[in-house]
């Protein structure tokens, strides 16, 4: 028989997610995928899951889950209290899930975004070959939308994938994080003062950010000449400034096409801590060069074969 | 014809070509993304614009510095073929009744009657120059410059599925219910995105399309949204 969880309370926003919907950018078909992709696969391998298995993004305030069947389950990425019925489930490693027990959310102590994966993946409908979650386009599991009361999660075969040693969970950032940039293809459009603001100064999370993007609060960035390009393909991390000066940094869920010039790009491997902050916190720039961008990605990557909290101590009973 | 090939991030390329809205321009991006497309590079996404291919690729698979001259090699030289061959679409209309919420605004604009601005859209061949924003949905160009009303003070917070819109010299179909700013004019019975469809996406950059007009009878009749 097949286990599931079913949705008791959804949180304040769950989507189910994968390493997101590629090949189809040329049709305007956004990545999507997991805000934090670092924390998404360390959970995915904790449990011996396929790298592209789905698994749940919870957002600030988790959900309540009920388990029909015995599944096993991880916690990686914000740190939010999680429990199994009353016991306290351990972060970065597996846990056992008994068949008619609880999965419950509580405190929120550091970070935005859990990933609450499962042995076997979420083995909910794949559109254009991806579980992602795309809220705006409402594409994906669910008709594209974040979770609701009654839901039901269909667990994957739980196969012989053997658990992978647990890697090193994502520094989360305390308030706000400081995360690395490299010039973007429209830095020339915008003013040396502009440049010189965003790398000195401190932006703070508008309350009107979500998974597409971060509006950041804080200096304004002046252009030469005008604020608007002829539409062109938006890789996920650019800073994007429309003529108000307002910088909007893209994250998972942005358009395929913007069509504001943008000064600078997150890096591939900061973008996990961008994707970890909230409303409110503070975010600062660092410039570095494409070449120390890659060695900050290959690092980043050995993280998820370095021993982690987890490697000695096996899987836990609760 | 001046080409530019851009680290966009550490992830991404951009190649750049003049910055005009251009049919030229454009088929030679098109080529040049097919080019990148055929190459053997570890590409997972290419993004045609106006005036640009967005490559990407997975930062950890190759050497960057190899990606980047293999990808000026392949936007110096063009494939030689007399320009990308694209789908010729027609796409019914309808203009009618509720269907065209903004044709009196952009009749003041052209200083004529909705009739006219009608006359005036259908009678034209548009190409695709860019799919982007979401799912299927075609940035077509160039509109009679006489109803090239430009975007809309205040954007619409839902746009209903299926509306044909003007904006700025351009025209698209709506493939989703998404906030919009441009002025609706008409309604297509036909999604630009079908999942369930055996081609999904009924536009690809360089197609040419034209527009069908349809009776408010006929739209109820083919409509694919569910509003018939």
């Amino acid at each position: 028989m097949t286990a599931t969880l079913t949705v008791v309370k959804p949180g304040m926003l769950t989507t189910v997610q994968d390493l997101g919907r590629r090949g189809y950018q040329g049709l305007g078909v956004p990545v999507s995928g997991p805000m934090d992709p670092y924390s998404h696969r360390l959970a995915n391998q904790i449990l011996g899951n396929d790298r592209m298995a789905a698994a749940l993004e919870i957002t600030l305030m988790g959900p309540e889950l009920a388990a029909q069947g015995d599944v096993t389950c991880a916690v990686t990425g914000a740190e939010i209290d999680v429990m199994v019925d009353s016991t306290p489930a351990p972060r970065n490693r597996p846990f056992a899930v008994p068949s008619g027990s609880h999965i419950k959310c509580g405190a929120r102590h550091k970070g935005a975004r859990l990933t609450l994966a499962v042995q076997g993946g979420l083995d909910v409908p794949a559109t254009l070959g991806s579980r992602a979650t795309h809220l705006v386009s409402r594409m994906g599991p669910f008709g594209g939308r974040s979770l609701r009361t009654g839901d039901i999660l269909p667990v994957g075969h739980q196969g012989d994938g053997a658990p992978v040693a647990s890697g090193k969970p994502l520094p989360l950032p305390d308030g706000g994080a400081r995360v690395r940039i490299v010039a973007a293809v429209h830095r020339d459009r915008f003013t040396d003062d502009a440049w010189g603001l965003i790398v000195r100064a401190r932006y703070t999370i508008s309350p009107q950010s979500n998974r597409m993007g971060y509006r950041l609060d804080g200096p304004t960035l002046e252009h030469r000449g005008a604020a608007d390009i002829l539409s062109e393909g938006m890789p996920i991390g650019a800073i994007q400034v429309p003529s108000s000066g307002q910088p909007i940094l893209l994250l998972a869920e942005c358009a395929t096409t913007g069509g504001y010039a943008t000064i600078a790009n997150v890096i591939t491997a900061d973008l996990p801590v961008a994707g970890q902050l909230a409303p409110g916190d503070w975010i600062a720039f660092d410039p570095c060069t494409h070449a120390e961008a890659r060695a900050a990605l290959r690092e980043r990557e050995a993280g998820l074969t370095e021993a982690g909290p987890g490697a000695d101590r096996g899987r836990t009973r609760v | 014809m001046d080409v530019r090939v851009l680290p966009a991030g550490d992830a991404a390329w951009l190649i750049e070509l003049p910055e005009r809205i251009d049919v030229e321009v454009n088929e030679r991006a098109i080529r040049i993304a097919r080019a990148v497309e055929g190459s053997s590079l570890p590409i997972t996404d290419l993004v045609v614009g106006y005036r640009s291919v967005m490559v990407f690729v997975d930062p950890l698979s190759a050497d960057a510095e190899e990606i980047e001259k293999r990808l000026r090699e392949l936007s110096a030289a063009p494939a030689e073929s007399g320009g990308p061959d694209g789908a010729i679409v027609e796409v019914p209309v309808c203009y009618d009744g509720p269907y065209g919420p903004d044709l009196g605004d952009v009749a003041a604009f052209a200083k004529c009657s909705a009739p006219e601005v009608i006359a005036l859209h259908l009678g034209r061949q548009y190409r695709v120059f860019v799919v982007g924003f979401v799912p299927g949905f075609a940035y077509m160009a160039s509109v009679d410059p006489r109803i090239a009303a430009p975007r809309r003070s205040s954007p619409r917070l839902k746009v209903p599925p299926g509306s044909v819109a003007v904006a700025a010299g351009q025209t698209g179909i709506y493939p989703a219910e998404t906030p919009g700013g441009w002025s609706l004019i008409g309604r297509c019975p036909v999604r630009p995105y079908d999942p369930d469809r055996k081609k999904p996406f009924l536009f690809h950059p360089g197609d040419r399309v034209s527009f069908r007009r349809i009776s408010e009878s006929d739209y109820r009749g083919m409509t694919e949204w569910g509003d018939a």
